[in-house]
């Protein structure tokens, strides 16, 4: 077996099993906790519940203005590098492929040009957030193992992906295996470390709208 | 030699011209990488050359890799290979068989003793003391032990000899093992492919006659002339490849467009060989061109990859259960965590609302 077999069969197979295994793990543990388990009354007037969870997710999507001076590169450099990351993943017919072959569902790609240029600009966008994560006194105060493991996890598949497809630096096939392996820690990685918040975003910004809505807070 | 005429002497007497030796010398200069001006000194070299004395040792195989060369669409070519040399051993294409046969195989040893090529096609069995292949009454092992100790060079033609090919697919039952994991004291020199390029064959034996050395190779063995890109890196349809315009199955618009086959499972990008360039049937044609994902049959264990029409970059088959165990795993491991968690909320607000009555 090579190293590419090796990555498309028994290290893609274990690490979407722990993957399977740690998200569901995670979501149900916490989304099978009891629901509105808030005892005090709601604030005259306030919204109903749901309403706040959705404006609580919407919201936030937007930094306020007074964090908007501070924050500005954050907040822009994040977009780009989240939105990077989803078309790249999501719109390049090799992933849309591997995707089908999963759950049978797919969709129409991008040119892989294309791909590739969103490739760079993730991947310098990545690097960009990683400088001012380790520079900034403040988030390098706030920064655990964790931030710096989970920048690693995504920022591998980028890099070995950019690498397979110009051919640099190795033979296609070794590179496309350490793309697959790459990929392959990053799903081992995501249910137990901070990647997890692609799924639960959602949820806590939901419960934070619920929360500022039944005291009557402005979001 | 068993001969002792040279390449020239043999080419003048069968009425091959001057003219036509500089034409082979210069596709041959092309075909091996090698500069323009190799070709006149290949020529020279060439004519001067004694005959290469060539034992053909075919083992477990399907003499699809003969019938590559015998039957390749250019005559002159196979005309001029051989020319090139002396086969004095091959059992599908000799006329005498029996002990004769091996007498033959055995005085071109003597005479050619550490001079002479050994070509195999087909593996090697070595699983029950290798009786799943003999002849004359030997093993293929034996046979190839005996016939390597003194050649000058190996050449394993075919993916069979290179890595095992088809007898070496699992379940391997004959333990089938490629030439180059039982010769480790000789130049091994890899031609894979089911079948191979016959003009990689012709090439790479033309090049060991004119230069009387192993061509470059590349890390699996292969002369790096034939094998040095992958069919994806060459592939014509490779245009519509990068605008992501692919066909998604054999009768759909994008087949009759001839669009990329990536999806139809093609495995060029992996492959390396040199049908997108030299082609088949004399330059006609090969897979891709003719509608087929290429299958990557020069690549080791190409058998055991997964199905040929199933995209390179999906897993391979056969880890639903896996998954599906670690699904099952991990929402047991949710729905209990949350049980326990709902539990201590209820003992917590009952003493609470003890404390608070008490
Ligand atoms: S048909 Fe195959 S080799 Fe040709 S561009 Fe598409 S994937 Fe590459």
């Amino acid at each position: 077996m090579d190293l590419l077999d090796f990555a498309r069969g028994p290290a893609l197979y274990f690490a979407l099993a722990v993957f399977a295994l740690g998200t569901l793990w995670r979501l149900l543990g916490i989304l099978l906790l009891p629901w509105g388990l808030i005892r005090s009354p709601a604030r005259e007037g306030s919204p109903s519940p749901f309403s706040s969870a959705l404006k609580g997710i919407v919201v936030k999507l937007w930094p306020h203005k007074e964090f908007m001076a501070g924050g500005f590169f954050t907040f822009i450099n994040g977009y780009i590098f989240h939105l990077g990351l989803a078309i790249v993943v999501f719109l390049f017919v090799p992933h849309i492929l591997f995707i089908k072959n999963l759950f049978g569902i797919s969709w129409p790609g991008l040119p892989s040009n294309v791909i590739y240029a969103v490739g760079v600009i993730t991947a310098v966008s990545l690097i960009a957030a990683i400088a001012n994560r380790m520079t900034s006194p403040v988030l390098r105060l706030i920064s655990r193992v964790d931030d710096y493991i989970s920048w690693v996890m995504t920022f591998l598949p980028v890099l070995t992906g950019l690498l397979a497809v110009s051919h640099l630096g190795a033979r296609y096939e070794t590179l496309i295996a350490l793309h697959i392996l790459s990929v392959a820690a990053f799903f081992v990685w995501f249910p137990f470390g901070k990647l997890m918040h692609a799924f639960l975003f959602v949820f806590s910004r939901a419960m934070t709208g619920v929360r500022f809505g039944h005291r009557g807070a402005q979001l | 030699m068993s001969d002792r005429q040279t390449v020239g002497d043999i080419l003048a007497q069968r009425g091959v011209s001057r003219r036509a030796i500089l034409k082979y010398a210069a596709w041959l200069a092309s075909a091996m990488a090698l500069p323009p001006s190799a070709s006149k000194a290949i020529a020279q070299s060439l004519a001067a050359a004694r005959r290469q004395s060539v034992v053909w040792l075919s083992f477990q195989e399907c003499t699809g890799c003969t019938e590559s060369l015998t039957r390749s669409f250019s005559p002159s070519l196979e005309e001029m290979i051989f020319n090139l040399i002396s086969l004095d051993y091959h059992e599908t294409l000799m006329a005498v068989s029996g002990h004769a046969a091996e007498e033959a195989r055995l005085k071109a040893m003597e005479e050619n003793k550490g001079k002479y090529v050994v070509v195999v096609d087909g593996s090697v069995p070595l699983k029950d003391d290798g009786v799943y292949s003999a002849n004359a009454g030997k093993t293929n092992l034996q046979t190839l032990q005996e016939t390597a100790k003194d050649a000058l060079a190996i050449i394993s033609v075919g993916t069979c000899a290179a890595y095992g090919g088809i007898p070496g697919a699992r379940p391997n039952p004959t333990g089938a093992v490629s030439v180059g994991e039982i010769i480790k004291d000789k130049p091994v020199i890899n031609i894979p492919g089911c079948p191979p390029i016959a003009e990689a064959i012709a090439g790479t034996v033309a090049y060991l006659v004119t230069f009387g050395k192993v061509p470059d190779l590349d890390h699996l063995g292969r002369p790096k002339a034939f094998f040095g890109d992958t069919i994806h890196d060459r592939c014509y349809r490779r245009p519509f490849y990068d605008k992501g315009l692919f066909a998604k199955s054999f009768d759909d618009e994008g087949a009759r467009n001839g669009w990329c086959l990536y999806e139809v499972g093609c495995k060029g990008p992996v492959t390396y060989n040199a049908c997108a360039t030299l082609k088949w049937n004399g330059g006609v044609s090969f897979p891709i061109q003719s509608g087929h994902g290429c299958i990557g049959c020069s690549e080791p264990h190409f058998w055991d990859k997964g199905s040929f029409y199933q995209p390179l970059s999906t897993a391979m088959p056969g880890m639903g259960a896996g998954i599906a165990a670690g699904a099952a795993a991990g929402v047991a491991l949710g729905a209990g965590a949350a049980w326990l968690a709902r539990r201590r909320q209820v003992a917590y607000s009952q003493q609470t609302s003890k404390k608070e009555g008490a």
